[in-house]
């Protein structure tokens, strides 16, 4: 028997404040909200699968109505389901290239600096728009030269060495896009006296698989990330993630949408962040900070999917353990982009405007520097303000001495 | 209301008047005006308001009263297929099973089909696992199935399109008039006196022929003219689920019991019914108990377990009009057909006749009968159409209609499960009309303004019963403000009067969540009370202090 019973949805008393809180509903008057999706159209779902609406592609799986809701209902999750049984759209070459970030990825770094040229280029944003229906206006992130599993090949003995080990859930970004994060987090867990390891095999989370269309690819991969999970959990390691949207795919959206079992070790994936500020907090660990360092205002903004974790204090918590970090803490609301959400172009729109009292605060916060567990969140935000964005891990890592 | 008796005031002689407006009343009225009898209905409150409102919304195929009832069962299955066909928006056809678990055994089973057969249902058995496939939600531990074709049918959407065709064949309604007297001139029923129960008007009609179609509470018209007829009142008590648990109709294979089908309606599940004997005066104002509920469970959930994790939105309870027969001086012998009395044969009273008995899906063929007694009465000689004359919104089916009526699917297709193909006269040209009142329901503003205009609402609750405003999940709590400000607009309502009708509204919902008040319903009912009582103080509590 399952936590939630089936009829999860029927907790519902319609009080609305779920679409109050929807960043979707706000903006996209066509959106009728995660009430109405959610709880509401699986009644009559149940009815007659006819009363599946296209506008439920709209939701762009953020969860916040999931945190706003005092009937702990699975709104998002009553959604994405309700997505992945009924929709009658066929995903196409977009969503292809978008879903499958470990195959475009891998191909992508090994011509890195063409790929990144090319997608620079504004006529073939616009070719890529006309082709693919990705908005022209959207900018895509870096390809690294080589890959942070590469990197981590040449690394094995040092970090063998370490008496405790714990294994690393790098995802697609830090491994194609930014090893240099990854970099970082060794760094940092060395310096507090554990090894990372790479996991035996890692796939995709599949987040972005679930929410093209992709399931039963997501549930493969899934299932073989599962399979490493087990075996590291069996050796007595933690599986730690720098990802927000990856820590919280594995630990939930495994579950609730590809109905897979993880509950054996759901416990041991962790965050980055929520692992160092815990050690640091257990008495027996400490991070040696470098004084000289110079003073460096950070604006905290707070993913969606962390905010579902219920963790976002531990990344900023831990940002304040910085010695020389002013921290601002941005009101918390979605950027926007939601994943692959924000690079659709019938979605852009809609994404920027979810965005823009986020890009407003950040332009006002005067801080030098923006911080945030999530990637996608570091794009929309580095393309729509005129702010860098580093992960929180990168942050603490400059700082060591 | 005061205008249209005015109007009717100009023309107060009719061939023949029907006194009660459930789904006999109704059919009624319907058969007449297609035959070119002039017709008047006159119904105290509003259309199926009594047992037709009251009951499981099943379209019986007849199996179950294969056994015991050979007549019946058959009359069952002619209608059943002929409701098909004319009211093909009021039904759904879900089919249905009986379950035999293992205290039933396996022997009832087997007679069941050959009788079912017999009366010309088709009754086919199947698999327990082929049951489990057809229908998840039945209990698995089920040792036998049967398919029949049952199915669900919507009662007041049934009355309204048989209200509706009687309008436009020349037939008049008047809801909300109450029948004072029977006028009774030497020994005949000439017509009677009523009351406009909204304005207090008084007025009075004439036919040759008055019709007694008040179910239980024709007893009591019947003695206005003298006449005694013994009826026995017979308590049915049912509950709603909040969503609907299974997709096909599940009965128990056995001798019927209580609490032993579980019907899908539209987009809920209703479990029933008990049975018990209540007194006349009970009949007005009917609570279901503790021990109802409980009973209702208990069983309900030997058809599908899950019923003991769904939430139930409210209990309800109607009168079965059980008839004593006539031959049977102590009233214990019970007649579940079709009662047709003729007065001036049975007591000499002429100009008077009671339709009653018989059940929802026999209401056609009662009224069939009806009238034919009436045309031998007027020497009329027109034969019965309505088994063959669709109703309106039945008028053709999903594929051919237009269902550009309203925005998204979700309320267009709520609607047309509403008003069939009708649902073209709502008016869905903005998005102020698009707009939602009721979102558990999907029933937008164009479709409450339709109401009120087309169908002959008067209150709130006329509104459910034409659209289902309030009947969803939250029982009304998010939309009876929103359906109060666009009836009160529509329907020119004062201020005062739509407060006093949210207020009644509200008051009703309550009533039937009360009897089933724990867990998330009494959380719903809590929210419906800081709504309109901690935010709108519709109690008016301070001014009472």
């Amino acid at each position: 028997m399952k936590q939630y019973s089936e009829n999860n949805f029927e907790q519902c008393t319609k009080c609305t404040v779920c679409t109050v809180y929807c960043p979707v509903a706000a903006v996209n008057p066509l959106y009728p909200g995660p009430k109405h999706s959610g709880p509401d159209g699986e009644r009559l779902r149940m009815k007659n699968p006819a009363f599946y609406d296209q506008s439920l592609a709209m939701c762009l799986n953020c969860k916040r109505c999931e945190v706003a809701c005092p009937s702990d209902v699975r709104i998002g999750d009553i959604i994405q389901s309700a997505r992945i049984k009924h929709s009658a759209k066929k995903p196409g070459l977009r969503e292809f290239t978008l879903a499958n970030t470990d195959l475009v990825g891998s191909m992508a770094t090994l011509v890195a600096p063409v790929v990144n040229a090319t997608l620079g280029l504004k006529p073939v944003r616009h070719i890529v728009e006309g082709v693919m229906n990705i908005d022209h206006r959207r900018i895509f992130p870096k390809y690294a030269f080589g890959t942070f599993e590469g990197w981590m090949r040449g690394q094995r003995k040092a970090q063998a060495q370490f008496s405790k080990q714990i294994a690393y859930f790098h995802g697609c970004y830090v491994n194609y896009n930014n090893p240099p994060l990854g970099q970082a987090f060794v760094k940092v867990v060395n310096a507090l006296g554990y090894g990372v390891q790479l996991l035996d095999k890692e796939k995709c989370c599949g987040v972005a698989l679930i929410s093209n269309g992709f399931v039963e690819k997501a549930k493969k991969q899934a299932k073989t990330n599962l399979a490493s999970i087990r075996k590291a959990v069996e050796k007595g390691m933690a599986v730690v993630a720098t990802s927000s949207t990856c820590t919280f795919t594995l630990r939930d959206e495994y579950e609730h949408l590809l109905g897979l079992d993880n509950h054996d070790v759901r416990e041991s994936i962790d965050l980055a962040t929520k692992f160092i500020y815990n050690l640091l907090c257990d008495g027996n660990h400490t991070l040696k900070f470098n004084p000289e360092a110079p003073r460096l205002r950070v604006a905290y903004h707070s993913p969606c999917h962390l905010e579902r974790l219920g963790w976002t204090p531990y990344s900023i918590e831990l940002l304040k353990l910085i010695p020389n970090v002013e921290l601002v803490k941005l009101d918390s609301q979605c950027c926007g982009i939601a994943g692959t959400y924000g690079f659709k172009k019938e979605n852009y729109q809609t994404s920027q405007a979810i965005g823009e009292p986020l890009f407003a605060a950040i332009e006002a916060s005067e801080c030098d520097v923006v911080s945030t567990d999530c990637e996608t969140c570091k794009w929309q935000i580095e393309m729509s303000t005129t702010k860098k964005v580093l992960h929180p891990i990168e942050i603490l890592a400059s700082f060591l001495s | 209301m005061g205008i249209l008796l005015h109007i009717i005031t100009m023309n107060r002689e009719f061939d023949v008047i029907i006194i009660g407006g459930g789904a006999t009343g109704a059919g009624v009225a319907r058969d007449c005006a297609l035959r070119g009898i002039k017709a008047l209905l006159i119904e105290r409150h509003d259309i199926a308001t009594g047992a037709t409102g009251r009951n499981h919304g099943l379209l019986h195929s007849g199996a179950r009263y294969a056994v015991n009832d050979r007549e019946s069962a058959e009359e069952c299955i002619r209608e059943n297929m002929i409701l098909r066909r004319i009211a093909s928006h009021c039904v759904e056809d879900t089919g249905g099973i009986f379950i035999s678990l293992p205290e039933d055994g396996l022997d009832f089973q087997k007679k069941f089909i050959e009788l079912c057969l017999a009366a010309g249902i088709s009754a086919e058995a199947i698999d327990p696992k082929e049951a489990l496939l057809l229908e998840p939600s039945v209990n698995p531990m089920l040792i036998g199935a049967v398919k029949v074709p049952d199915g669900s049918v919507d009662p007041f959407r049934l009355t309204a399109a048989n209200i509706m065709d009687a309008r436009l064949h020349g037939a008049q309604v008047l809801t909300y008039t109450r029948v004072d007297e029977l006028i009774i001139e030497s020994g005949k029923v000439v017509g009677v006196k009523v009351t406009d129960t909204i304005s207090g008007e008084k007025g009075e009609y004439r036919a040759a022929i008055t019709v007694n179609a008040c179910g239980i509470w024709g007893r009591d018209l019947a003695a206005k003219a003298g006449v005694t007829i013994n009826m026995l009142p017979a308590k049915g008590a049912l509950l709603v689920f909040g969503h609907r648990v299974n997709n096909v109709v599940i009965n128990r294979c056995r001798k019927p019991a209580d609490a032993d089908i579980l019907v899908p309606g539209d987009n809920i599940t209703v479990i029933g019914t008990t049975s018990s004997k209540v007194s006349f005066d009970q009949c007005d104002d009917m609570y279901v108990t503790r021990e109802e509920v409980d009973l209702l469970l208990r069983e309900g959930s030997m058809l599908a377990p899950a019923l003991n994790h769904t939430r139930i939105l409210r209990a309800y309870a109607g009168v079965r009009p059980l008839v004593a027969s006539d031959d049977d001086p102590s009233g214990r012998s019970v007649s579940r057909g079709i009662v047709v009395l003729d007065h001036a044969t049975r007591d000499g009273v002429e100009g008077f006749v009671t339709i009653t008995g018989g059940k929802l899906m026999t209401y056609r063929l009662m009224a069939e009968w009806t009238v034919d007694l009436i045309c031998k009465k007027l020497n009329i000689d027109k034969k019965c159409t309505t088994a063959e004359a669709l109703l309106p919104g039945s008028t053709s089916t999903s594929g051919d209609c237009k269902r550009t009526a309203i925005s998204s699917y979700g309320a267009k297709g709520s609607a047309f499960y509403r008003h069939g193909n009708r649902v073209d006269n709502i008016d869905s040209s903005t998005a102020a009309k698009r707009a939602l009142v009721c979102e558990c329901e999907q029933v937008s503003v164009g479709e409450v303004e339709y109401a009120v205009n087309e169908l002959k609402v008067n209150n709130l609750v006329d509104l459910r019963r034409r659209t289902r405003v309030g009947m969803g999940t939250c029982q009304g709590s998010l939309c009876s403000c929103r359906a109060a400000a666009v009836m009160a607009s529509t329907a020119k309502m004062c201020s005062e009067r739509a407060k006093a009708d949210l207020k009644s509204f509200i008051a009703e919902r309550w009533k039937g969540m009360s009897a089933v008040a724990w867990g998330d319903t009494l959380r719903e009912g809590e929210m419906l009370s800081w709504l309109y009582d901690g935010v709108c103080n519709l109690s008016n509590k301070n001014q009472q202090e």
